[in-house]
């Protein structure tokens, strides 16, 4: 019984998530137009925007490969297997024992392996120059990320995502050097590696400054549909992270009741809320550097993240 | 009586190369002369995974070689381990070759080096005392020098030769150096008695060293690596691969042999040079691959970067040992292990995709490549697996052996010595960023040569390779894929090595619940790679299926969109330097002083606007060239010693002795 329990909560929260992320992308346009004192899209909007994709043909380039048309598939699971490992509402969810933050990390690496490749499967200049700024951006944000996750592994002793949740609500945390350099770091890199502003504009179309964009430019139809919602799932799942990791309050153990599911619930909707309006309002206030300045931003979170897990290193022998 | 099977076909390989001397040049030989070679390494192979599971430790003596130390050989764990690992590369080789080497322009050049150098390898490891050990490792260098130089009229292989030879005959002399050391002044050249006799902490660190540049050369440690490049690419792909995957195993065999096994209790410092050496091999190997254009001299960088993060393993097993850590010792090392053993796989993978693309194009440019998964589908499918492998994606073999590594990093800490305290996470650092860098390394290479439209009219007309080669490319992949998701098992056939070595292993890793990996205990870290496959595979075909059904599957094929520009000759396509010229600006200014001249007419000048990127190699500007300057220098000036006459000789030759003899007085 407890089983099914466990699997039921498990499985709701991949359906959570796969629900969740088009109206967290669909809640920033909207906070983001409003902020501008326009009207906006309806929040409901990227939904609609998904299912009129998923209904139309699908254009393929004559010299498309099977890589091509395989890749939104794998770019999707990829993706949101990794969004549906990290806790939401509750902790302790059944297979969370199956993948560790460096194994999400690598997960998210994967989408991204098949997405450049997919950029660059037709042939074009606009797949070339997409793919290689993003796997100039991913060479960088990828090792911070990782720094990221030496410094919370060497705080907790685990790298499981759970164990870190329920350490970060528990009073031993204290306020930590670390912890702060690794939320600025984390942002940082969630920043460069959802596309937003100021390392690539979500919204443009605009050849020379693109990157994400570039790279999906052939796709059409349900393919299309499938990696924006593998991108949504991913701004999702770094919203969730941070919220994880350092707003963990109101998340629940699982085996907890129903009720306590909808507190937990309504916690992860409220810091979801928090999360995409502070987005919202950063993105509004800065502009977009130029693609050779990214480095820079990248290399100052890579050494945050360096320096959070060094002080560690040389903390634990005082 | 494992040994004697061993050796028996040892000796077999041996003749095999002796038959293939006059076999050469007839037809039907290469299948022959492979298939026996095949035959063989399979034997051997299974001799040596049975001794890994029996754990039997035997010796053998025959009477050859110095007359009062006798040719040792000796089977434990250990050897075993990477006997398999040399063996299950020798087969793949082998196999491979039935069908490429059909395409040999040079037969006798190749067929009686083969199996020559399979024996060589083979001999190294199964070697226990110093004379023997040498004289295989020497053997093992010479056949491979022999192979580079089967096509010795293409441009560049001579030199490569020449470099390889040279850096292999001072790698000997460092190992030789070692052995002396390690032999002492009573001359026991068995492992037995080295392995007994305890040298003072000075003497020990002065092998350390010379291990480092005897087996670290071989390996291709940053900065003894510059033959590696040069020299891997230059043989056929089915030795570069054996080169590749497997000789630079022999290599670190060598080290764990020596430096684990026979030097006694480690020091903690030396885990620092280990690790930085390791460290820096990794990022830098992996960033000269990024900026080559040549398909297999990528793979041959890829090699440094990979032996790098075996390196990392092992220096933090060395420094997890000096200080007493038996388990953070046992993971590291055990990590070091899979490491090694994904990459010959993997490795060896690539070098037959990229000798397989060279039989189909005759290319190794892959700005002359591009479009190939159109012309060589299931070479393109089996590379693609390799590529994910090499660049760490779950939930193929190498992120699980990467996903090791770090967990042994994050043990760390607890080291008490500063040195360590802040080295170990700066390598961490410089092993996440080579991670990265790797991924988009393999994303440039299949990107590049195999997706967008072929960029010569060999790639367009290129067709797919031959069955053996295909069915050994498949066999490898299918073997990253099962290593990938289940690690567990491959882990625990290591331990007895592991065993062998530190004298303990990890807990069984196949009795966990679901298969998944854990390390140290569940609390702390688990990795499942059969469950995050399952999970993708579901959910991607679900997601398949739900959107086939219940949405469209309507599929219409249009010309590319070109924005308005009508098709655009194929060379517009990103080539493989415009791919790494964003990486080139980030990393290559500092470490490669990349420079970039842009030469633009002025208008109605009709010359064309020329690009060129210059890349300067640090390690040879600032080592390999003084080096080469002073000894210039020197012979220059000791050349006039040719020309003397006899009476000068002769005094020279008094002069000598007199200095000699009086150095001896010194010294007693």
């Amino acid at each position: 019984m407890a089983l099914i329990q466990d699997f039921a909560v498990q499985g709701m929260q991949m359906i959570l998530v796969l629900l969740l992320a088009p109206g967290v992308t669909g809640l920033i346009r909207k906070l983001k137009a409003r902020l501008l004192r326009r009207q906006g899209p309806p929040v409901l909007q990227p939904y609609r925007d998904l299912l009129r994709l998923l209904r139309k043909e699908v254009v393929l380039a004559d010299n498309a490969s099977w890589l091509f048309r395989a890749a939104p598939y794998l770019i999707f699971a990829t993706t949101w297997v990794a969004a549906a490992l990290v806790p939401t509402f509750a902790t302790g969810l059944l297979f969370n024992w199956t993948a560790d933050l460096i194994a999400i990390v690598a997960l998210l690496g994967s989408a991204r392996f098949f997405l450049t490749l997919a950029g660059m499967d037709v042939g074009t200049g606009f797949g070339g120059i997409g793919s290689s700024r993003e796997v100039m951006i991913a060479s960088l944000a990828e090792p911070a990320m990782i720094m990221i996750v030496f410094s919370l592994a060497l705080l907790v002793g685990s790298t499981q995502l759970s164990n870190i949740a329920q350490f970060m609500v528990s009073p031993n945390v204290g306020l930590r050097v670390t912890l702060g350099l690794a939320l600025i770091s984390l942002v940082m890199v969630g920043i460069a590696e959802n596309a937003r502003i100021p390392v690539d504009n979500p919204a443009t179309h605009l050849e020379l400054t693109m990157v994400h964009e570039a790279m999906v430019l052939e796709y059409s139809g349900r393919h299309l549909a499938l990696i924006e919602l593998a991108a949504s799932l991913k701004l999702l799942l770094y919203l969730s992270l941070i919220a994880c990791l350092f707003l963990p309050w109101g998340m629940v153990p699982v085996r907890s009741g129903p009720l306590a599911y909808v507190i937990g619930g309504s916690a992860y909707a409220l810091k979801l809320a928090l999360g995409c309006a502070a987005l919202a309002l950063f993105e509004t206030v800065i502009a977009k550097m130029r693609v050779f300045r990214v480095p820079t931003f990248l290399g100052a979170a890579l050494m945050l993240g360096l320096l959070g897990a060094l002080l560690l290193f040389v903390s634990r022998g005082l | 009586m494992q040994v004697v099977v061993l050796l028996w076909c040892v000796l077999a390989l041996l003749a095999t190369a002796i038959t293939a001397v006059w076999l050469a040049p007839r037809r039907g030989a290469t299948p022959l002369i492979y298939t026996a070679a095949a035959a063989i390494s399979a034997l051997m192979g299974a001799t040596a995974l049975l001794n890994l599971g029996v754990g039997n430790s035997a010796v053998l003596r025959l009477p050859l070689g110095l007359p009062w130390v006798g040719a040792n050989f000796h089977i434990d764990t250990l050897s075993s381990l990477f006997l398999l690992i040399v063996n299950i590369g020798a087969v793949g080789a082998s196999l491979y070759a039935i069908g490429y080497g059909r395409h040999e322009s040079a037969p006798q050049r190749v067929l009686p080096f083969f199996p020559a150098f399979l024996a060589g390898m083979n001999l190294v490891v199964l070697a226990d005392d110093a004379f023997t050990f040498l004289l295989s490792w020497e053997f093992m260098s010479l056949t491979s020098w022999a192979l580079v130089m089967a096509h010795d009229r293409v441009e560049d292989n001579v030199r490569a030769g020449y470099v390889y030879i040279l850096m292999a005959s001072f790698g000997t002399f460092a190992l030789l150096l070692a052995f002396g050391l390690l032999a002492g002044p009573d001359g026991h050249y068995g492992f037995e008695a080295m392995r007994a006799s305890h040298l003072s902490a000075s003497y020990a660190a002065l092998v350390l060293l010379l291990v480092l540049v005897g087996a670290g050369s071989k390996a291709g440690l940053v900065p003894l690596h510059v033959w590696l490049p040069l020299a891997h690419p230059a043989a056929p792909s089915h030795v570069s691969a054996l080169m590749s995957g497997v000789m630079t195993k022999v290599a670190i065999y060598a080290f764990i042999r020596i430096v684990f096994d026979l030097l006694g209790p480690p020091v903690w410092w030396w885990g620092i040079v280990v690790l930085a050496l390791g460290g820096a091999s990794a990022l830098m190997g992996v960033l000269y691959a990024l900026f080559q254009n040549d398909l297999k001299r990528v793979l041959a960088y890829s090699t440094i970067e990979n032996i790098g993060f075996i390196f990392v393993g092992l220096g933090l097993a060395l420094a997890f040992k000096a200080d007493g850590f038996e388990t953070a010792a046992i993971l590291a090392l055990t990590a070091a292990l899979f490491h090694a053993f994904n990459h010959s796989i993997f490795k060896s993978l690539l070098f037959f995709g990229s000798g397989a693309v060279l039989t189909a194009t005759g290319e190794r440019n892959m700005d002359k490549l591009g479009g190939l998964i159109h012309r060589m589908p299931v070479t393109a499918f089996a590379i693609l697996v390799g590529c994910a492998a090499i660049s760490a994606l779950p939930p193929l073999n190498g992120f699980a052996s990467e996903w090791l590594t770090f967990q042994a990093i994050l043990l760390s800490p607890e080291l008490p010595q500063w040195g360590l305290k802040l080295v170990v996470p700066a390598v961490g650092a410089l092993l996440a960023l080579s991670v990265a860098l790797a991924a988009a390394c393999f994303v440039r290479v299949f990107g590049i040569a195999f997706l967008g439209r072929p960029r010569s009219a060999a790639a367009a007309e290129a067709r797919e390779t031959d069955r053996f080669s295909l069915g050994v490319m498949l066999a490898l992949a299918a073997a990253c894929l099962l290593a990938g998701i289940l690690p567990g098992f491959v882990i625990d056939a290591m331990a007895p090595a592991v065993q062998c070595v530190l004298g303990g292993h990890m807990p069984q890793q196949s009795s966990v619940a679901w298969l998944s990996l854990v390390p140290i205990s569940k609390v702390r870290s688990s990795y499942n790679g059969l469950l995050v496959f399952v999970f993708i595979a579901a959910s991607a075909s679900i997601a398949a299926y739900v959107i086939h059904l219940l949405a469209s599957k309507a599929v219409r094929r249009a010309p590319i969109w070109g924005c308005g520009f009508a098709d655009a000759s194929p060379l517009t396509q990103y080539s493989a330097s415009s791919f790494s010229q964003p990486i080139r600006r980030v990393f290559g200014t500092l470490l490669f002083r990349a420079s970039e001249h842009v030469e633009m007419p002025p208008p109605g000048d009709m010359r064309p606007a020329t690009f060129t990127v210059h890349l300067r190699d640090v390690v040879w500007d600032y080592l390999y060239a003084p080096l080469e300057e002073g000894i210039r220098v020197v012979t220059d000036r000791l050349n006039v010693l040719q020309f003397l006459t006899i009476r000068r000789y002769l005094s020279l030759v008094f002069a000598a002795l007199v200095v000699l003899l009086l150095v001896v007085a010194i010294w007693r």
